[in-house]
């Protein structure tokens, strides 16, 4: 059968061509697309939930609006998982063209699309802290607003061996990479200062019960731990059950006492002393707006996985205000991201160093009880702590990243 | 010698929560001849009502039979509407409880949020006990006293009882027992009934040492089937001691091997499978 043109659709068609060479000047009126990677099903749920709203309550202040530009938010439930990961990125990309992807949540599925993600050539902002992001594998289209996985555990290592004189200690993490790099940060920088980590435990993900472990601390000044998740809240409870809190005082990372886990913690967890890179009690203007807005909205206190969104989503303004809206040249778009450089922030002052990790604030805080509730009250700030704390960088790249190995227990 | 004893002790603990866990996992299995995958989160979604009860005002005992009787009321629904009625098709019943796990899990997820919800352990069992050398959390010894007691009461039920009499003969051959005028249909239900409620039961009794988050699920029902395999299906005792031998491997094995955390724990399964594929204490093959 012949397919005949007639004279109508050979106009239409005609005029149709004629508007594809403007097609790109429709595009730029059309909004700025703002990819999440999220967990909202499954076990890491918790964090996932909190950094959609983190980031939604910063739109919601901007009305939708940045640099001019409308913003649509599209967001995308990876189940926790590297493939989920990697299918919900591509449709972001693929599908939705979204001009900047926020997220994923864990390292594991950060790794799984950091090769796709730097042949799509779109900016990525994740909170997953796998050190080699930014250190010796790093991906030219990614930018780290929250920190790696040693970032404050390397100035919680200085407070314990100079500030609190402990000489003697234990260590206790997830027996994964995320628990490694903390943990070998602690212990860098505790060991340079005089300490001595004399006890390692790894502990698979999921543990019932810690007392396996915990019966082998002894004689120790004190214990660093580096859980995530809910653990932390097992863990604190079943480290005071057995009577170790008076012992051995107790400090960790920002998953392991973060704000949001506040709520979830009892009496067992006064006095924990922890380092993290954002803490609700911060005295910053933006910081005030951010937590009454999470407060009204969600009637929760932010900890780092809103936080670390909200402030994304800073960053992804200041670039837009760089670019003057432009989002087509995906290069200048990660230069823009990456030289955004921000006085007023929920975490106070940052900046990126050269391989698109914040270099900010270190909050060491512990935790106490005020008016009935539980608080992480902020004990001293490093500022400008960056990824390789004091060390020089090429010192620190040639070193191995920190594994289970790596620093060694010395006997 | 402190951490040996301490160690021993926690193991006697586990044991007695993992019976509990296994309990019923072990009864369905020997009767229904299907693994419920649906136990770990019957384990989590008891603690959950448990959190709801315990924010009513009830205290953790009447908060852990509250749970249990409405987990009684879940299973039984579950048995009835979904599994009867794919009656004899094994594999699609243990499908079906697959699926309702992941289901239970994500309503847990909306229901009661994402962030662990820690239990408190009643006020007056808070402190630790001195035994011998060392000194030992009070709660968790209670924990072997719940499950003694739930163990003997289980004994007394399927030993003692018509209604035991009747699972008994179920289990060991459901046609004959059918033939025989007992009506085993019903024997699913009940035992169904049981079996959740226990798990319920064991989720909220459990929460003040593990708090309830989602997941928990997932780190308990591989706990069950390995007890369950370990001690074999369908027996109390089996439950019973392959319980406590898995709290024993758990304990030492993490405490002196931990790079071989899970090797320990599913070795021993794997070599029962091979050798004893009923298991320690059971009276057919899975």
């Amino acid at each position: 059968m012949a397919r005949t043109v007639d004279r109508r659709k050979f106009l239409w068609g005609t005029a149709m061509a004629a508007a594809l060479p403007w097609a790109p000047a429709v595009a730029q009126s059309a909004p700025v697309r703002i990819g999440l990677l999220t967990v909202k099903t499954g076990p890491l749920a918790q964090g996932g939930i909190q950094m959609e709203q983190g980031i939604t309550v910063f739109l919601k202040q901007k009305n939708n609006t940045l640099a001019g530009r409308k913003v649509e938010l599209i967001s995308a439930d990876t189940g926790g998982n590297p493939a989920g990961a990697k299918t919900k990125a591509q449709e972001l990309i693929e599908r939705d063209h979204v001009d900047f992807v926020v997220g994923p949540l864990a390292a594991f599925e950060l790794l799984a699309i950091t090769d796709y993600i730097q042949q799509a050539k779109v900016p990525m902002m994740s909170l997953a802290a796998a050190d080699d992001m930014t250190q010796r594998k790093p991906n030219p289209y990614f930018a780290r607003a929250s920190a790696t996985s040693s970032q404050c555990n390397q100035p919680l290592g200085d407070y314990a061996a100079k500030e609190m004189k402990l000489k003697r200690m234990a260590t206790i993490s997830e027996d994964f990479a995320y628990g490694y790099e903390q943990c070998g940060g602690f212990q860098k920088v505790f060991e340079d200062n005089g300490g001595r980590i004399v006890k390692k435990l790894w502990t698979p993900i999921a543990t019932p019960d810690y007392t396996p472990y915990l019966a082998q601390i002894s004689d120790v000044d004190g214990v660093w731990n580096g859980f995530a998740g809910s653990n932390p809240i097992k863990f604190n409870q079943q480290y005071a059950e057995l009577g170790l809190k008076p012992k051995y005082p107790v400090m960790g990372g920002w998953t392991a006492y973060d704000d949001a886990l506040l709520k979830s913690f009892g009496d067992e967890a006064i006095g924990a002393i922890s380092a993290a890179w954002y803490s609700s009690d911060l005295d910053t203007p933006s910081n005030k707006r951010f937590v009454e807005d999470m407060v009204r909205d969600y009637g929760n206190i932010p900890g780092g996985y809103a936080a670390g969104c909200y402030i994304n989503g800073m960053c992804i303004e200041a670039a837009l205000e760089k670019t003057g809206g432009k989002t087509e040249d995906k290069q200048k778009l990660i230069e823009a991201l990456r030289a955004v450089s921000l006085t007023d922030s929920p975490r106070g002052a940052f900046r990126f160093d050269h391989l698109g990790n914040v270099v900010g604030n270190i909050f060491i805080r512990r935790i106490e009880r005020k008016n009935g509730k539980l608080v992480n009250t902020i004990l001293k700030t490093y500022p400008e702590v960056g990824q390789f704390f004091t060390y020089d960088e090429k010192q620190f790249l040639a070193q191995p990243v920190y594994s289970r190995e790596f620093p060694p227990l010395k006997s | 010698m402190s951490l040996w004893l301490l160690l021993a002790v926690n193991s006697v603990t586990l044991g007695g929560l993992l019976f509990l866990l296994s309990a019923g996992f072990s009864l369905i299995f020997g009767l229904m001849r299907i693994p419920n995958l649906t136990h770990g989160s019957f384990f989590m979604l008891g603690a959950y009502l448990g959190t709801s009860f315990l924010a009513l005002g009830l205290n953790l005992w009447l908060a852990a039979l509250a749970s249990a009787a409405a987990m009684a009321a879940i299973g039984g629904g579950i048995e009835r509407l979904l599994l009867r009625r794919l009656g004899g098709q094994e594999l699609a019943q243990v499908l079906v409880t697959l699926g309702l796990s992941f289901m239970i899990a994500d309503f847990c997820l909306m229901q009661w949020g994402g962030d662990p919800i820690p239990i408190d352990t009643p006020a007056g069992l808070r402190g630790a006990l001195p035994i011998l050398i060392i000194t030992f959390p009070t709660y968790r010894l209670v924990i072997v006293i719940i499950a003694v007691v739930v163990a003997a009461a289980l004994w007394v039920m399927l030993e003692r009882t018509r209604l035991g009499a009747m699972i008994r003969a179920g289990v060991d051959d459901a046609p004959m027992a059918r033939v025989t005028g007992i009506r085993v249909s019903r024997l699913f239900t009940i035992v169904f009934c049981l079996g959740a409620a226990l798990a319920g039961f064991a989720g909220v009794i459990g929460g003040p040492i593990l708090s309830v988050y989602p997941g928990l699920d997932a780190d308990m029902l591989p706990l069950a089937l390995i007890v369950v395999i370990l001690g074999g299906t369908g027996s109390l005792l089996g439950a019973l001691l392959g319980s406590f031998i898995i709290g024993f491997l758990y304990n030492f094995g993490q405490a002196l091997f931990p790079e071989l955390a899970y090797i320990i724990l599913f070795l021993p399964m794997l070599v029962i499978l091979l050798i004893r594929p009923q298991g320690l204490f059971g009276r057919h093959a899975p």
